[in-house]
């Protein structure tokens, strides 16, 4: 851990014991994971950045609220939100059915949708898959799509993690691999992403981004009402340029 | 090697490793001792649970062992749970489930080692000191347990060292230790080779200093012995 | 917690081909492993110094570091340099199964190299003198002798080692193959009942060391068969020879 690092925390656990002792008209915690990017990271200033951090932002201001972004990591994100470390996750959190059952979600805030990635020399072609190696990783909605829409016609291989999908890609071993779109976007502009490119349309896959609150509390409406007039005023096309050429709702 | 400025990353996994290691060799031992007294037992009820303990898990790959803790314990505990009428969403962490599969796996082999250096030691002692007036777990104390660990103590080392490069399969399940943030490094520097042969140094650099402490341990747990032997 | 048994009846064909593969990777490993504990374990018992250190060094290494990393090294590491990859080596290592395959088997050659050295270092000397007696030389003595006797003496913990290699092959799943593990973690991904399918494999497994340690006890008898002499009847004798009281 690098001194920045060190600081970052700091900033951090100082503004959140400070939290309870500022007074104003509302007080929200709101935690993200920070390790994100382009959604949310921590830069180099040790500052929470990103996608939905902009979002949250913007979602405060017109909630009127003084608000406290907090970096939680992944895997306690939600029993920190049950035990009321914070009150509601701006951290790309799909919708799903399993999370529904112990949070409520806002409306959708951005959709994720799956695409091919394949090298830009290969004349890879998404409607000719037949026989083809494709790779995703395990255990995620794009390792399921390939499952059950291709399973069936291309060598389907699946990794435990993304990045080592990306290396097959590289090595040659994959034709293509089907991936989440945005965070592959920040990927190909990576310096390791160079000589890859989307093939293809991008693949609706019905996957919806909401902000997770916990059950029955009134934030929920309150945030929806927000993210109504951030979308009608363009503050949310404003931010949403400012991390991709396209629009990600 | 050129690390490009990741070696810190190796350094701190490898700090995850050492304590992940350390914490199931403490829980392991004890599920070996809890195995060993339970097979050489007189009930038969506990005989059959240790033997089944040992025959199951020592059947079992350790990689599963860590993914069925890892995912399925969450479904357990619950059901466990919402018996006291707490009904909220439970999951342990990876370094719990790791240390928890690891210490499964090392008891199992640990309760075979303590099993045979009990056996090995002379019923006449016992016979002696229940002649001296010493109640049970005072001769386990005084007499056995001492013993037990100078017999056990090299095969216990084996395992550790067993257990030490096990670790690596708690990054499966997102651990931060040493083989995951190598992988963090190998995803930014595209560079395979170069730190998976760095890291499998370090796993070379941690058994060779636990072959030294073993030596160590097992000098001092013989000291009275060499003297009579040599 | 529901327990669902119809979960593990749909899904038991595929834990079956995934157990098939895996039957496959250790047999084929375990080949390799023997074919390559031969001259590593002859080398580590020669008399000369240097001609040790490179056996020495392999069995450091192989036994000293995780088999995951051993894997990741030959799967991913190889495709690092592009000498490699424009090698007529690359469409046997492009394959994730020749790489477990290749990985297992060198990671066995180590442990079972030091088992070898322990078996032909406890062959009784009176035999090999014996041996030099009767004029053998070096290669007759190691076909008709020491490697007879060695194997015959290890067998019982080449068992051991060959159930180990069954547990680590598990590590094929993460290199993609669909082995009994790989392809409960892809059961898993959809099913969501990890519990069941987990444990299903796990008695897969047992079940396959059973046979495992079943196979090695014929081993043994087999190649141990001089020390079981009475059971043999000597049918090849001269029937005026044999003793009919």
């Amino acid at each position: 851990m690098n001194l920045k690092h060190t600081l970052a925390s700091v900033a951090i656990v100082a503004a959140t014991l400070a939290a309870p002792f500022t007074y104003a008209a509302d007080k929200v915690r709101i935690a993200t994971e920070g390790a994100y990017a382009p959604f949310n990271f921590i830069d180099e200033s040790g500052e929470l950045k990103g996608f939905d951090v902009d979002i949250a932002k913007a979602l405060c201001e017109k909630m009127e609220a003084d608000c406290t972004l907090v970096a939680q990591d992944w895997d306690g994100i939600i029993p920190g939100l049950m035990a009321r470390k914070y009150d509601a996750i701006i951290a790309s959190m799909s919708i799903t059915p399993e999370r529904s059952r112990v949070v409520d979600f806002s409306d959708p805030y951005y959709s994720n949708s799956l695409i091919f990635v394949a090298p830009k020399k290969s004349k890879f072609n998404p409607e000719k898959v037949s026989g083809k190696s494709i790779g995703a990783q395990r255990a995620t909605i794009a390792g399921q799509y390939l499952e059950d829409k291709l399973g069936s016609k291309v060598s389907v291989k699946l990794y435990d993690t993304q990045d080592n999908a990306y290396l097959d890609l590289a090595s040659g071993r994959l034709d293509a691999i089907v991936s989440d779109q945005l965070p592959a976007y920040d990927w190909l502009r990576s310096d390791a992403g160079q000589a890859f490119e989307f093939k293809g349309e991008k693949i609706d896959i019905d996957d919806k981004i909401g902000i997770a609150v916990r059950k029955g509390d009134k934030l929920r409406q309150k945030m929806n009402k927000a993210l109504k007039e951030i979308l009608a005023d363009g503050t949310y096309d404003r931010i949403n340029a400012k991390y991709f050429p396209f629009s990600i709702y | 090697m050129d690390l490009q400025g990741f070696g810190h990353l190796l350094i701190s996994g490898a700090w995850v490793t050492l304590q992940l290691a350390l914490c199931s060799l403490a829980v392991g031992l004890i599920f070996g001792l809890l195995g060993a007294t339970a097979k050489v037992s007189s009930s038969k009820l506990l005989r059959t649970m240790g033997n089944s303990y040992t025959l199951f898990v020592r059947g079992m790959p350790e990689l599963l062992l860590v993914l069925t803790i890892f995912f399925g314990s969450s479904a357990v505990l619950m059901a466990v749970a919402s018996q006291f009428g707490y009904d909220e969403y439970i999951e342990l962490s990876p370094f719990v489930a790791g240390v928890i599969a690891l210490s499964i796996a090392f008891g199992a082999y640990a309760t075979e080692v303590f099993r045979s250096a009990l056996q090995e030691i002379p019923k006449g002692q016992k016979e002696a000191a229940v002649a001296l007036g010493m109640s049970k777990t005072k001769t386990f104390r005084r007499v056995t347990l001492p013993q037990v660990w100078r017999i056990a103590l090299p095969g216990l080392g084996n395992l550790f060292l067993v257990l030490l490069k096990d670790t690596a399969l708690v990054s499966v399940i997102g651990l931060n230790e040493l083989m995951r943030q190598t992988a963090v490094a190998v995803g930014y520097t595209k560079e395979p080779f170069t730190f998976y042969l760095a890291a499998a140094c370090v796993y070379l650099l941690l058994t060779s200093i636990s072959m030294a402490g073993l030596h160590y341990l097992e000098r001092f747990a013989n000291r009275g012995y060499q003297g009579a032997r040599s | 917690m529901n327990w669902d048994w119809t979960v593990i009846g749909q899904n038991l064909p595929k834990l079956m081909d995934g157990a098939l593969l895996t039957l496959e990777l250790v047999f084929f490993s375990g080949l390799i492993g023997v074919l390559l504990a031969l001259p590593l374990a002859l080398l580590r018992v020669s008399q000369t110094p240097w001609v040790r250190v490179f056996p020495y060094a392999y069995i450091f290494f192989f036994r000293g570091t995780p088999l995951l990393i051993q894997i990741f090294l030959v799967y991913y590491g190889a495709s690092q340099f592009e000498w490699i990859k424009e090698s007529a080596l690359w469409p046997i290592l492009r394959e994730p199964y020749w790489c477990a395959v290749i990985t297992f088997g060198l990671h066995t050659a180590a442990y079972i190299a030091e088992l070898l050295r322990g078996a032909i270092q406890s062959i009784p000397r009176g035999e090999i003198e014996a041996a030099k007696v009767v004029g053998m030389n070096y290669p007759l003595m190691l076909r008709r002798i020491i490697l007879p006797r060695a194997f015959g003496i290890m067998m019982p913990s080449y068992g051991n080692e060959v159930i180990l290699m069954l547990k680590g092959s598990a590590l094929a799943s993460t290199i993609t193959l669909l082995d009994l593990t790989g392809m409960a973690r892809t059961i898993i991904a959809r099913t969501y009942t990890p519990m069941e399918i987990f444990l299903s494999a796990g008695v897969i497994y047992l079940i396959i060391s059973a046979l495992i340690i079943g196979l090695f006890r014929l081993l043994e008898r087999y190649f141990n068969r001089h020390q079981h002499w009475p059971s043999e009847k000597p049918k090849n004798l001269d029937p005026q020879l044999i003793d009919k009281s």
